[in-house]
């Protein structure tokens, strides 16, 4: 029941705040940007590649996608941290677990309606062509589902930073660094020439640029699927134990 | 209610609180005292279950602070010094909400909020933002928050702090009355509050107990207690002299007022009042006498002289 509670303050917290409705302003007009960009990018000649696989493998795309994870959680922890209000959050009979998750699973609410609004933009292109945006439903369910599973994991490891510092800056320019790192692990070998076989696939698990290239072409991978919920799970219990570390460390 | 056994606290090597041992009756109201950074809040946070003691053990209702801890906040009401809010939350959203995750519901959780905003005075603020609200406002909703869940035991820590003289009134006559029903263990700087509505006294001092009591108790232990007064018309020198030969008078002074009258201050030893002997003296003098009085003891007394010369 707690937890229910402390969710919809979390979900009400974002939505009462400017800073969401800025970031979901600036996040539309970047991924409308995105969306027209590839249609653009269709339009020169024939393609091979559908109107989904052209949203979801621009560099507009990712650069916005990689932005918003520091700014959707950066203030989770930190901004309580900041305020005091910790305080009587914690001395309200909630276990920190239920903290914990509320907090995940408001940002990760959040996280979805940023990305709602995009379906319209297939709608209204097949609507006004009268053209496929796909093809067939696997694409579409393909990258949805791997916006999500990515998301889930960058969202956590947001938590995670978050519940690092008190000071909102910090916790963000922490998330994004290590979400552009393991971002660009998966890059690896475009930079790296000598690199072994091993270690090749090893880092291929963490290209989250071939798992939205395979999903959105509507290829269903299993091993994408596995790596995101651990890691996930693994980066929530970390953040677990560093919350609960709080009591001790000061 | 509280139990607290050798209670210690350290903060990266410095001492908070040192082997802290005192108990809190059911139905007590106790005034807890001391110095800035004497260990007040620190205690409070520790029985609040908002910090871990490093040593020692303290217990709430029967409830061992660090192992049942959920079991000691669902009874606990607790206003920290700083009374931090969701600014973008509005009163009545933010009370509501405070209710609910404390295990308040559903039809009850509307009564309760309504009763403490009545309690607190906050119904021309219910709908405003908490951001948008004064200092002394906040405070209220701290305390409104404190009180939803009804809780046995109330932890305030410094409550009327940055109110105005009306509030601080208004606050004092609630946490009387709340009295009535709860336990309370209260900081505050204000000794006048404490003596008003405590039963009893924890004066804490460098992070030790360094004396508890009665408010009266208090006074009467105190080495030098109340000062007596006396204007007699007489001469300086043998009246000194006579005065000091009092029993129970540590020091006479003798300040001379108008018209031969001199006024004279004693100081005496605690618990002895030589004001019938004065009297006395001065019937068998012939000595004219038109005063005689003596000073109350007041808390302020007893703190500075407890928390400046160490124990009593």
């Amino acid at each position: 029941m707690n937890f229910f509670t402390l969710l919809n303050r979390e979900i009400r917290a974002y939505f009462l705040s400017p800073v969401a409705w800025v970031v979901l302003f600036f996040f539309l007009l970047l991924t409308g940007f995105n969306f027209y960009a590839g249609v653009a990018a269709l339009n020169r000649g024939p393609s091979e590649i559908t109107v989904v696989e052209a949203f979801f493998n621009t560099v507009f795309f990712w650069f916005g996608f990689i932005l918003i994870f520091p700014l959707i959680t950066m203030r989770l922890f930190s901004e309580e941290f900041k305020m005091g209000t910790i305080e009587p959050l914690m001395t309200a009979p909630v276990r920190d677990s239920q903290v914990v998750l509320a907090k995940y699973c408001g940002a990760l609410f959040f996280y979805v309606v940023l990305w709602l609004p995009s379906l319209l933009y297939f709608v209204v292109f097949t609507r006004i062509t009268r053209l496929e945006t796909a093809g067939a439903a696997g694409p579409f369910i393909g990258s949805y589902a791997m916006l999500l599973l990515i998301g889930m994991f960058y969202l956590s490891i947001g938590c995670l930073a978050s519940t690092l510092t008190r000071n909102q800056i910090i916790a963000a320019i922490m998330s994004f660094s290590v979400i552009t790192l393991l971002f660009f692990l998966g890059l690896l070998n475009f930079f790296v020439l000598n690199v072994t076989p091993a270690l090749r696939e090893m880092t291929a698990y963490f290209s989250a640029l071939e798992h939205m290239s395979e999903a959105s072409r509507g290829i269903f991978d299993s091993r994408p699927l596995v790596f995101y919920l651990s890691l996930t799970i693994f980066v929530l219990f970390l953040t677990f134990h560093v919350f609960q570390s709080r009591r001790w460390r000061n | 209610m509280i139990k607290v056994e050798g209670l210690t606290k350290t903060y990266a090597g410095v001492t908070a609180i040192q082997d802290l041992n005192f108990t809190v009756e059911k139905g007590e109201i106790v005034g807890f005292l001391g110095p800035n950074g004497a260990g007040k809040s620190t205690t409070m946070r520790i029985l609040s279950c908002f910090l871990p003691a490093t040593s020692g053990r303290a217990s709430v209702a029967g409830f061992d602070v660090a192992s049942q801890s959920r079991e000691v906040r669902s009874r606990v009401g607790y206003m920290p010094e700083n009374v931090a809010l969701y600014p973008e939350m509005r009163v009545q959203e933010y009370l509501e909400y405070r209710a609910a995750l404390k295990g308040v519901r559903g039809r009850r959780n509307r009564q309760r909020v309504n009763a403490v905003k009545e309690l607190c005075s906050l119904r021309d603020v219910e709908f405003k933002l908490i951001g948008a609200l004064s200092k002394g406002y906040r405070q209220r909703v701290g305390l409104a928050d404190a009180l939803l869940h009804d809780p046995d035991l109330l932890i305030l820590d410094e409550p009327t702090i940055g109110l105005d003289p009306n509030q601080i009134r208004q606050v004092r006559q609630l946490v009387r009355d709340l009295g009535k029903r709860h336990t309370i263990l209260l900081s505050t700087h204000i000794l006048s509050e404490v003596e008003m509505i405590c039963n009893r006294v924890l004066i804490i001092n460098r992070g030790r107990i360094a004396a508890s009591d009665t408010a009266e108790n208090l006074a009467g232990r105190v080495r030098t207690a109340g000062a007596v007064t006396a204007e007699i018309r007489a001469d300086p020198a043998h009246l000194e002299a006579a005065l000091a030969a009092l029993g129970g008078v540590r020091k006479a002074e003798i300040i001379p007022l108008d018209d031969g009258w001199q006024g004279c201050t004693l100081r005496i030893d605690a618990k002895q009042d030589p004001r019938e002997a004065i009297a006395r003296l001065a019937a068998e003098r012939q000595w004219p006498l038109r005063a005689l009085g003596q000073e109350q003891v007041s808390l302020e007394r007893v703190f500075a002289e407890i928390t400046q010369a160490g124990e009593i």
